[in-house]
């Protein structure tokens, strides 16, 4: 299938997998890449050495294209931002905030960038400063998320910028899929499918817990921090949400989750840590190979894409 | 040129009865999030047809700060 960011990525299939923190690692990140699909090193709260031993091991495993996400807000961006250079990496993806100021360094190197937005403004800014495309992700994503919905806001920067727009948040199967192509979309990305992917390092309780939540399972903590994120509902959402309501100070909530991204993914932790997810999570029912999960997504989306009423 | 910066700040970010003088801040005194700076950074580059590259954004904190902004891109009134 072709779309301007098959094109101008130079990848088989317009998916994109989200560069979550923690868990879009090497080996997930060249499964989805290997499979034709865009896999993305999430770069996180990472440091920069960190970042480029995983862009290495991506690199002996696939020849295929691959980016890396960087969350501007990480204290180590800038060296990140020179490493993904220095390595030959041909996308980037960025997150949390304004990546202008590392737009002539990449463009100069022939990388890639693809901001993720959510809003038809910073859209245009992002078009006017030179980003090849966006990502605009509505609020059904897990982790951090804004305040639009993918349906609303998909169709909106599509209709504000020239550049092609990558749908994000809410998307897990070929209807997903389709319906992103119906509303401008000339790609999706996809994240919380690919977390309970058979190459995904996550942990085994994290995976089942994704497995088996449902439609209403996620919840949102931080709206009064002005940094809402998405995860599954569990004892630390409740006392999160709890603390929120009786008015408790920003440090008092970050002592909450300090770390319990990492304790989630890494130990298992589905209790106390943050289980970030998708509205849609409830719609992943198994476990399996990035390869599978991106044929079945483009089977069934183009099946519908192709349909006549 | 600052009562016209007013009104565009005031339809942005639909307040109304703030006081806003150049020493405001969008962010402590207005409650503008970053969003709502790529908001009002898109109006003022239609109001008066000046570039503002989103690198510059970081300069922009106060209201006389984007006053400043526009006069030295050659913005008279």
């Amino acid at each position: 299938m072709k779309t301007r960011i098959t094109e101008i990525l130079g990848i088989e299939y317009p998916i994109l997998q989200g560069g979550m923190a923690w868990v879009a690692e090497h080996n997930l990140a060249a499964a989805v890449s290997e499979a034709g699909g865009l896999g993305i090193i999430g770069a996180g709260g990472a440091p920069a050495e960190f970042v480029r031993e995983q862009i290495q091991k991506v690199k002996e495993v696939t020849d295929k294209p691959f980016g890396v996400n960087i969350m501007l807000m990480n204290p180590e961006a800038d060296a990140i931002a020179q490493v993904v250079v220095d390595e030959g990496v041909k996308v980037v993806t960025t997150g949390a905030g304004n990546p202008s100021k590392y737009m002539e360094m990449w463009k100069a190197a022939g990388v890639k960038v693809i901001p993720v937005v959510a809003s038809v403004a910073m859209a245009k800014l992002m078009q006017r400063g030179g980003a090849d495309a966006v990502v605009a992700e509505g609020m059904e994503s897990g982790g951090h998320i804004g305040s639009i919905t993918t349906m609303a806001l998909v169709p909106q920067i599509a209709d504000a910028v020239e550049i092609p727009v990558v749908a994000a948040g809410g998307i897990a199967d070929g209807r997903g899929f389709a319906a992103a192509f119906m509303l401008g979309a000339e790609a999706v990305q996809i994240g919380t499918r690919f977390v309970v992917a058979t190459e995904s390092i996550v942990h085994e309780k994290y995976k089942a817990m994704l497995i088996k939540s449902k439609d209403i399972d996620s919840a949102v903590t931080g709206m009064t921090t002005g940094h809402p994120v998405r995860s599954i509902r569990n004892k630390m959402t409740k006392e999160y949400l709890k603390l929120e309501k009786e008015g408790a100070d920003f440090m008092e909530l970050e002592k909450l989750t300090l770390g319990s991204l990492r304790k989630a993914v890494m130990e298992g932790d589905v209790v106390n840590g943050t289980v970030m997810a998708g509205q849609i999570a409830g719609l992943v029912k198994k476990e399996q190979p990035c390869r599978e999960i991106i044929a079945e997504i483009m089977e069934q989306g183009l099946a519908l894409l192709n349909k006549t009423f | 040129m600052l009562e016209r910066v007013k009104e565009i700040i005031e339809e942005q970010l639909n307040i109304e009865g703030v006081e806003i003088t150049e020493e405001t801040r969008f962010k402590e005194d207005l409650d503008a999030d970053s969003l709502d700076l790529f908001e009002l950074v898109d109006a003022f580059q239609d109001e008066y047809g000046v570039e503002i590259p989103a690198e510059d954004l970081e300069q922009i904190t106060t209201v006389g700060s984007i006053i400043k902004y526009l006069q030295d891109k050659g913005v008279e009134e």
